[in-house]
């Protein structure tokens, strides 16, 4: 149980990640995401029929998501949409898309090679999942990291912090929206095209809920690993992918339905959106109590040097 | 050298409304190299429009703005930063508060090259910042790491009136830049700015409400009264005027 959802959080991940660049570095929640899932999913599945290797299609599943993204960002900078309805816009516009590419809502890969399979035959399913996870989230973290480490990745920051510094300060600030709006959606939909290879096949309604588990698997990742470093950031998305995981399979071993799936979803959202709040209320209450308690205990000593009798702040 | 030329320079609100104002009613304006110039004038006069119009906030309904010789009346904020730097009134604005001290000054350093794969930090780089933060002696050498949005607003004022100086700027525009700050401090920041300007030869533009503040600095005036420039008096003119002809000035 705990190896399967180690393999598919590391396939989530780049879901993780993508919804991380919208929702943290540029402060936009993008429900483009709900599109640009299935989108990956669907370009890989039917590229792959169509005779493409897997690995092609994954990239392909990449390269198609950045498009979405390219979209919802000129809806956004250059429209002035607001970000919400530019996303939910792309998103829609895309299940026609995606019902067009595969032709029915569901499409299964026959007997294609998908990307687990490069891996040794003698490995167990399980363990090959894991590798390809590792690998691909190794690769992506990677790039990311070093991308944050130049000027672009700067300007990128920049932007998503303070738009008018940042054009002040000579930034192309649509374009950098843009930028990382297709960035993430690529993320997104090169999930997708995971998640896709390693069920068999593309789902229309694949995408639906993807927006709650990425914002989930962000805010459980933050619980994990703090840091302003962009590295520890990176890779508290890989473990809130894999422990979100971990917490529907766990709620699955309770026996709740798959059709439930969804709410568990949302109510973990929920949790995970208060507990940090939460969290910081009391270490700030116990932070406050023992400041005041040394602020006390100096102030009776003031007190007691001064005037040894009867203290102020004795009860007699 | 003109740094700055603002020809017939028109700014309606709300055209075709009730609301209708008319804020900028052909405003010229030149800018000689070396300018450090005051503007000062009422609530709503229209100052801060012909910052933000300069600035490229807002664009212009009618007219040119000619910025060292290129025509930018109609380009980006990003655009126009080539050659102008801007502190704003608030101290949130000027600097990206998530982002370390040190990013901030490479953000400001290297305005023109803001889309390349180089790594962003380079050795060496941060003992030069430091000595730059030190001129300021405001401690913040000793922040370098720390998020920005830990620092105080002087220091935060402070941090982006360096940043925008780094680049060397034909033109400085400073919007109310000392207003948000308590008294003691927005005397410091004032101090710091003036010496800046006057070790690099800025060119500067810089808004006020504080008649002392736009008597005792800069070698000109400019006073802005219902959209139109009522007063604009230059070296030995400007220093022969006292807070009382001023104050009359405004009526």
């Amino acid at each position: 149980m705990l190896i399967s959802s180690l393999g598919q959080g590391l396939l989530w991940a780049p879901l993780a990640i993508g919804v991380f660049i919208t929702f943290r570095i540029l402060d936009i929640p993008d429900l483009t995401t709900e599109g640009s899932f299935p989108f990956g999913a669907a370009v890989a599945v039917s590229l792959m029929l169509k005779g493409q290797s897997a690995i092609t299609a994954a990239l392909a599943g990449f390269i198609a998501g950045c498009l979405a993204g390219l979209i919802t960002g000129i809806l956004d900078t250059k429209l002035h949409i607001p970000s919400l309805l530019a996303g939910i816009l792309t998103m829609t516009g895309l299940y026609s898309i995606n019902m067009h590419i595969m032709g029915k809502s569901n499409v299964p890969l026959l007997n294609e090679k998908v990307l687990t399979e490069y891996l040794p035959a003698g490995w167990s399913l399980e363990i090959q999942t894991i590798v390809l996870g590792l690998i691909v989230t190794v690769i992506v973290v990677t790039i990311l990291y070093l991308m944050f480490k130049t000027r672009l990745g700067l300007s990128l920051m920049a932007t998503g912090n303070n738009k008018n510094m940042s054009a002040a300060n000579g930034i192309n600030t649509d374009g950098m929206i843009i930028f990382g709006y297709m960035i993430s959606n690529g993320f997104i939909a090169l999930s997708g095209a995971l998640i896709a290879q390693s069920n068999g096949y593309a789902d229309i309604g694949m995408g639906i809920g993807t927006i709650v588990i990425g914002l989930a698997s962000v805010l459980v990742g933050e619980i994990f690993l703090r840091g302003h470093n962009i590295l520890t950031r990176l890779i508290a998305m890989v473990v809130g992918a894999i422990v979100y995981r971990l917490l529907l399979t766990v709620a699955m071993g309770l026996g709740f339905p798959p059709d439930d799936l969804k709410i568990l979803s949302a109510v973990i959202l929920i949790i995970v959106i208060c507990v940090p709040i939460i969290q910081t209320r009391i270490r700030t209450k116990r932070q406050l109590k023992k400041y005041l308690e040394q602020m006390e205990d100096k102030t009776d000593e003031g007190i007691t040097s001064e005037t040894p009798t009867k203290g102020i702040l004795s009860r007699n | 050298m003109k740094v700055l030329q603002v020809k017939h320079l028109q700014k309606v609100f709300f055209p075709g409304t009730d609301n209708e104002r008319h804020v900028l009613k052909n405003i010229n304006l030149e800018v000689d190299e070396g300018d450090f110039i005051s503007v000062i004038g009422n609530n709503g006069a229209g100052k801060s429009t012909l910052l933000n119009t300069i600035a490229g906030t807002l664009h212009a309904d009618a007219g040119e703005i000619d910025l060292a010789s290129h025509n930018v009346s109609k380009k980006s904020i990003a655009y126009r930063s080539r050659w102008m730097s801007r502190v704003f009134q608030d101290p949130k604005m000027g600097t990206a508060g998530d982002l370390t001290v040190m990013q901030n000054l490479v953000l400001a350093q290297s305005h023109t090259n803001t889309i390349n794969l180089k790594w962003y930090q380079r050795k060496g780089d941060v003992e030069e910042y430091q000595e730059l933060l030190k001129t300021l002696n405001m401690g913040l050498e000793n922040f370098m790491d720390t998020q920005v949005k830990y620092l105080s607003g002087g220091q935060r004022q402070a941090l982006s009136l360096l940043m925008a100086t780094l680049s060397k700027p034909k033109l400085l525009l400073l919007d109310e830049h000392t207003a948000a700050l308590d008294p003691k401090t927005s005397q410091e920041v004032m101090k710091i700015t003036n010496e800046m300007v006057q070790k690099e030869h800025l060119t500067t533009m810089m808004i006020t409400h504080k008649m002392s503040d736009a008597l005792k600095y800069g070698n000109r005036l400019v006073m802005v009264q219902d959209g139109q420039i009522k007063l604009d008096v230059k070296g030995d003119k400007k220093d022969s005027l006292d807070t009382a002809q001023l104050l009359q000035a405004f009526e």
